[in-house]
């Protein structure tokens, strides 16, 4: 790890101040942080320690039905807290379902939505790679690339993003508040993290100094608490990312799907929501063959970018199944093993 | 410029130089405060060992830096104990074989005392898996540590439903 000038700012003014100085870098939880200073992928000369400042470890119900997250709340935190997993209980299911639980006590909010991806050769300084080095091209287009994206990747970059708890909050219509040496804007969170494009690797579209100070989840967003799912499929039962994953999320009247939400993870660098197949569903029986055909529809402008073809296929079934659990109803309770593709009701069991 | 913080450690207020502040917590407490029941395994997160309680919560101590921790209150496997009393999970670790080469085990322990407070796994043996599992055993003495832990839970509840 290099050497680095460790601050802590009183306020968000001060923080950005010192943020927008050349080579600062912002530690939150510090667990996606410290690991990539370990394996030298970065190199802040500042390190600014906003995890004390005031006012951004709060959870805020607003007047017209919408929540305000801080930036700083803990990933456990808010997955835990009453009000909002009983009002976005798929959120809470893909949080749970993500990291260990002593990595969800540290990591925050802010951090959670700017993580990187888990690319090896992102993670390998000695490889090429565009999003490390614009221009330096990337060593996964002939690599091992199985993981990598089916959707929106250009060759200049083919990785994921990794966030679980992105791929809900993308379908919710989230809004992420930022604070910058150019003043406050807000971005919607399906946006947040770019595309590649021809020349460009695509990543976070924050401008450096930028940082995010909370998290919004529109009113409207929790009328789809009774029918809401998160499905994961990793390469194990638990404590792995997402090979890919699928938020599905109903708004019923009686037997009539009167507006679906869908998002997929893990298959592109942005979390993916899929606002065609929530437009078909709209108006349609929650039937199998509907959900099936949503799934089609999500994916089918998916391409391999490597050895990843099965992505395509799984990602369909996980989607299908999604949607069938979340017609199902929210479970009373977040599952054992939550997110799970193995167990979908309480009592079986997966772990051997 | 060196850095100073001042922290409780098992009870114990601390004021430590930091000269360099790359330091982890990890580091802080096996290197700095000689405090080596906490260990080191990946160092990134991955396998646990290094789990102590920060403020009461769980934590991956390697991925913490220590110039973060000033004020806080942490908890190692060395102050679970009381004088030669062990502490109901370590105790529970002994009786049901919860280890192997024991390496995974201060870790294992910590991360069973945070999974306990916290409270939502309840008698459930799956629950209590996934609540341990970010804590990885080389030994695979896994099914030691579930019995352990759901013993602990077990004696827990008791000595909750007596006390009250
Ligand atoms: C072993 C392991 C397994 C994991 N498994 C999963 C998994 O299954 N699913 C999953 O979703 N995640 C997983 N993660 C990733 C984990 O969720 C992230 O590391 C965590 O959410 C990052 O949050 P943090 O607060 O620790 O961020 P930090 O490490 O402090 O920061 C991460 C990045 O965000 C920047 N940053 C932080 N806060 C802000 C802010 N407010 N504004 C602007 N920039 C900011 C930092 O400068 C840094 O670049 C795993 C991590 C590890 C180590
Ligand atoms: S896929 Fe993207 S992150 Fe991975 S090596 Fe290529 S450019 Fe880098
Ligand atoms: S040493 Fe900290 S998790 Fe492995
Ligand atoms: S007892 Fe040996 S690693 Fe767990």
């Amino acid at each position: 790890m290099n050497r680095f000038d460790y601050i802590r700012p009183g306020s968000v003014a001060e923080a950005v101040a010192a943020a927008s100085e050349a080579g600062a870098a912002y530690l939150a939880g510090g667990t996606n942080l410290l690991d990539l200073m370990k394996i030298g992928v970065v190199a802040p000369g500042k390190v600014i320690d906003i995890t004390r400042l005031p006012g951004l470890d709060r959870i805020d119900w607003l007047e017209d039905g919408s929540v305000r997250i801080g930036a700083m709340v803990r990933n456990a935190d808010l997955a835990r807290n009453p009000a909002f997993s009983a009002a976005f209980p798929a959120v809470s299911e893909a949080l749970l379902s993500g990291a260990s639980p002593q990595l969800r006590n540290a990591a925050t909010v802010g951090g959670n939505l700017m993580q990187e991806t888990r690319c090896a050769y992102f993670q390998d300084p000695l490889s090429h790679c565009n999003r490390r080095a614009p221009g330096a091209g990337c060593d996964a287009l002939e690599g091992h690339n199985r993981s990598h994206a089916v959707l929106g990747w250009t060759p200049s970059c083919i990785a994921t993003h990794p966030s679980d708890f992105c791929v809900p909050l993308a379908a919710l219509g989230a809004v992420v508040e930022i604070e910058g040496p150019d003043g406050s804007r807000e971005v919607d969170l399906a946006s947040l993290h770019e595309l590649p494009g021809t020349d460009s690797a695509g990543g976070i579209a924050l401008k450096h100094g930028e940082m995010i100070t909370a998290l919004r989840l529109p009113a409207e967003a929790s009328a789809f608490a009774g029918h809401s799912r998160y499905l994961k499929l990793r390469e194990r039962t638990s404590f792995a990312f997402a090979l890919v994953s699928a938020a599905a999320m109903l708004r019923m009247e009686q037997e009539t799907i009167a507006e679906a939400r869908i998002a997929l993870g893990a298959v592109a660098a942005r979390p993916w929501r899929a606002a065609e197949a929530e437009t078909f569903l709209k108006g349609k029986k929650a039937e199998p063959d509907a959900f099936a055909e949503a799934a089609q529809i999500a994916l089918k402008e998916a391409s391999p970018s490597g050895d990843n073809a099965f992505k395509i296929t799984l990602a369909t079934r996980v989607l299908t199944r999604a949607l069938t659990l979340a017609a199902k109803g929210t479970p009373d309770r977040v599952p054992a093993l939550p997110a799970s593709v193995f167990t979908s009701s309480e009592g079986a069991t997966a772990h051997a | 410029m060196t850095l100073s913080i001042s922290l409780s450690v098992n009870g114990e207020s601390l004021s430590v130089p930091l000269e360099d502040p790359r330091t982890t917590l990890l580091d802080l407490l096996r290197e700095h405060i000689g405090l080596t029941g906490t260990k080191k395994g990946c160092d990134r997160g991955q396998c646990g060992a290094c789990t102590v309680l920060l403020d009461g919560k769980r934590i991956n101590a390697c991925l913490t830096l220590a110039a973060s921790v000033d004020g806080t209150d942490v908890t190692t496997i060395e102050g679970l104990a009381t004088g030669d009393t062990l502490h109901p999970v370590q105790a529970a670790f002994i009786e049901h074989d919860g280890f192997q080469c024991g390496y995974c085990t201060p870790g294992q322990i910590m991360s069973a005392v945070g999974l306990l407070s916290e409270g939502d796994a309840g008698a459930d043996p799956e629950r209590i898996r996934e609540g341990m599992s970010g804590n990885i055993c080389r030994c695979a003495a896994y099914p030691g540590i579930t019995a352990a832990v759901l013993d602990a839970q077990r004696r827990q509840s008791e000595n909750e439903g007596t006390s009250a």
